[in-house]
């Protein structure tokens, strides 16, 4: 309870120091993020950008990956099969997000992206991307899982008894029926991809462009905060309690994605227990 | 039945070839889709076995981080890797099991309860970069205790006690109710029958839960980053108030250099990470199964 009541005093009071500053205006409206150089520019877009177009492409990896194992478990999948594929999932949920930065660096980009997209830059959106993709993968494929899970047997037996294909019951009964959890999954992914730091401070770069091009060099708000604090900015400097507004942002961004997925998952709970 | 709906049953086909033909290329991709999720999972650990081993050995575990690659060793970065875990486990895992047992055992169902409990549940959703910014303004600023070991202990603590909570209430609520009333039955105390009862009972499903909240501390780079800036720390830890380096920043710091023999060496720090929380995972997995085998209800 301490922490909720601490992150909130420590961001809202070093923010508030920061707005005394720049003005509230220029901060979420401008387009260019450049408080490190002379002439200084505040303008939050570009991370923001950067960081919605990583957590956009996560999704894009792990939203139909991550839903069609979901099904294939819950409604094809013996107990034998899934005893199997359950604990690599639960393998690629537990390896340190560092590891995916190494990965999405020194294999993804010049073995997947770079021959098929010449042109790439090292550092890159898509590839921190995709390996946010995986890492939320199973969130996406465990929670999706346990709404199909949750929806009753008769609502499966009606389906068949009306003549209808396996496919058609799990298509058209059981994922309509589990939507609200399966929709909270893709919404707490959407929150992780938005608050993941290493992956994509080593494999997204650290150039703050506002762009939808996924082949260039972007960076995040957590790749930001990163950046700062491992340079060598003065503590009570100006340049360093950007950080902390960057952070209240991402803090209010992740949070209402929080919110959001819970309210999804109550309705879920409600309708069959 | 009217002559139109004759009609129509007459015009309707099952289409029953094309409907299961849609059935198996459904499962074509299912299986498919679960390939690739497993596939990358072995790529990743592969391609990090391949970039890694050879530069493992008994120097790369004793050695110093050093400005030559061929020099460095993962020395310092384990063992502060170790010291962190120790202050988690002292600091958030008592603290944590307290609360649980307080929401589960103690507390009266009300909206203050249920403040509380919807407050952890997003405290586990905040992103772990916020704990370090909370963890720079509190200990390492206002409570002056540097970019310390004990500093970044703290801070981590704080991300995992909202884990170490929710995992021992599921334990907790996992023990039977006729338990506690028949402890009760028998006149103990409310204190007696959780401490004798319902804690022994739960205790395999808590050590579980606490072991997954440490191999998640330990793979943690993000909010260290903000508290240990330091990218050269070339000795041990000697106290509290030591500055320090855990294995993910040593690893984060090796990535980020140009030179492809420091990603190597990255990779070997790696699997030495991954060896590490190999273990603590296969002690989770062993303490849950052998009290699944000593425990019926």
């Amino acid at each position: 309870m301490l922490t909720t009541v601490g992150i909130v005093l420590v961001l809202v009071f070093e923010t508030f120091e920061f707005f005394r500053e720049v003005s509230l205006w220029e901060f979420f409206t401008g387009t260019v993020w450049a408080p490190l150089f002379s002439p200084r520019h505040f303008g939050v877009l570009p991370l923001v950008g950067g960081t919605l177009l990583v957590a956009a492409i996560a999704i894009i990896v792990a939203m139909p990956l991550g839903l069609i194992i979901a099904i294939y478990l819950a409604e094809y999948a013996g107990q034998r099969t899934r005893s199997t594929v359950k604990p690599f999932l639960e393998i690629l949920a537990g390896i340190p997000t560092v590891v995916f930065g190494f990965f999405a660096l020194t294999f993804v980009t010049p073995n997947l992206i770079q021959p098929l997209i010449p042109g790439t830059n090292v550092f890159n959106a898509l590839s921190a991307g995709i390996v946010v993709g995986l890492m939320v993968l199973p969130m996406v494929a465990t929670i999706s899982e346990d709404a199909m899970a949750a929806v009753p047997r008769a609502l499966r037996e009606a389906a068949h008894g009306l003549g209808a294909t396996k496919l058609e019951v799990a298509l058209r009964v059981v994922v309509p029926a589990a939507l609200s959890g399966i929709i909270a999954s893709f919404i707490l992914a959407m929150s992780r991809a938005v608050g993941e730091t290493m992956a994509v401070a080593i494999a997204g770069g650290s150039t703050p462009v506002l762009s939808i091009d996924p082949t260039q060099s972007i960076q995040t708000m957590t790749g930001y905060i990163a950046q700062v604090s491992l340079g060598d900015t003065p503590q009570n400097s100006l340049e360093f309690k950007t950080i902390f507004a960057v952070g209240m942002t991402l803090f209010v961004m992740t949070l209402v994605l929080n919110i959001v997925s819970q309210m999804f998952v109550r309705r879920y709970r409600n309708v069959y227990q | 039945m009217s002559a139109a709906s004759v009609g129509a049953l007459a015009r309707w086909r099952p289409r029953l070839q094309t409907r299961s033909r849609n059935g198996r290329a459904f499962l074509l991709l299912c299986y498919a889709a679960t390939a690739v999720g497993i596939l990358s999972l072995l790529v990743l650990l592969a391609d990090t076995a391949i970039k890694g081993v050879p530069q493992l050995s008994w120097d790369f575990l004793t050695s110093y981080p050093s400005r030559f690659a061929a020099r460095s060793g993962v020395l310092s970065a384990a063992v502060g890797t170790l010291y962190l875990s120790l202050i988690v486990i002292v600091v958030a895992f008592p603290l944590g099991i307290a609360t649980a047992i307080y929401l589960e055992e103690y507390a009266r169902p009300g909206p203050l309860n249920r403040i509380v409990q919807t407050n952890i549940g997003n405290l586990a959703g905040v992103p772990s970069i916020i704990y370090g910014m909370l963890g720079l303004a509190v200990f390492v600023r206002a409570m002056s205790l540097q970019r310390s070991l004990l500093a970044g202990g703290l801070t981590i603590a704080l991300l995992v006690l909202p884990i170490v909570i929710i995992n021992a209430q599921e334990a907790l609520r996992a023990v039977p109710s006729s338990l506690r009333h028949a402890s009760l039955a028998l006149g103990a105390t409310r204190w007696e029958t959780v401490w004798h009862h319902v804690i022994p009972a739960a205790l395999p499903g808590i050590l579980t839960g606490t072991i997954l909240a440490l191999s998640r501390a330990i793979g943690e780079a993000a909010p260290i980053i903000l508290i240990s800036s330091i990218a050269f720390i070339a000795f041990l830890p000697d106290g509290l108030l030591d500055s320090f380096t855990i294995l993910p920043i040593q690893i984060f710091i090796w990535v980020s250099k140009p030179q492809e023999d420091f990603h190597a060496i990255a990779a070997s720090a790696i699997i030495v990470l991954l060896a590490l929380l190999l273990t603590l995972n296969a002690v989770a997995i062993f303490v849950r199964d052998r009290s699944r085998r000593s425990t019926q209800w």
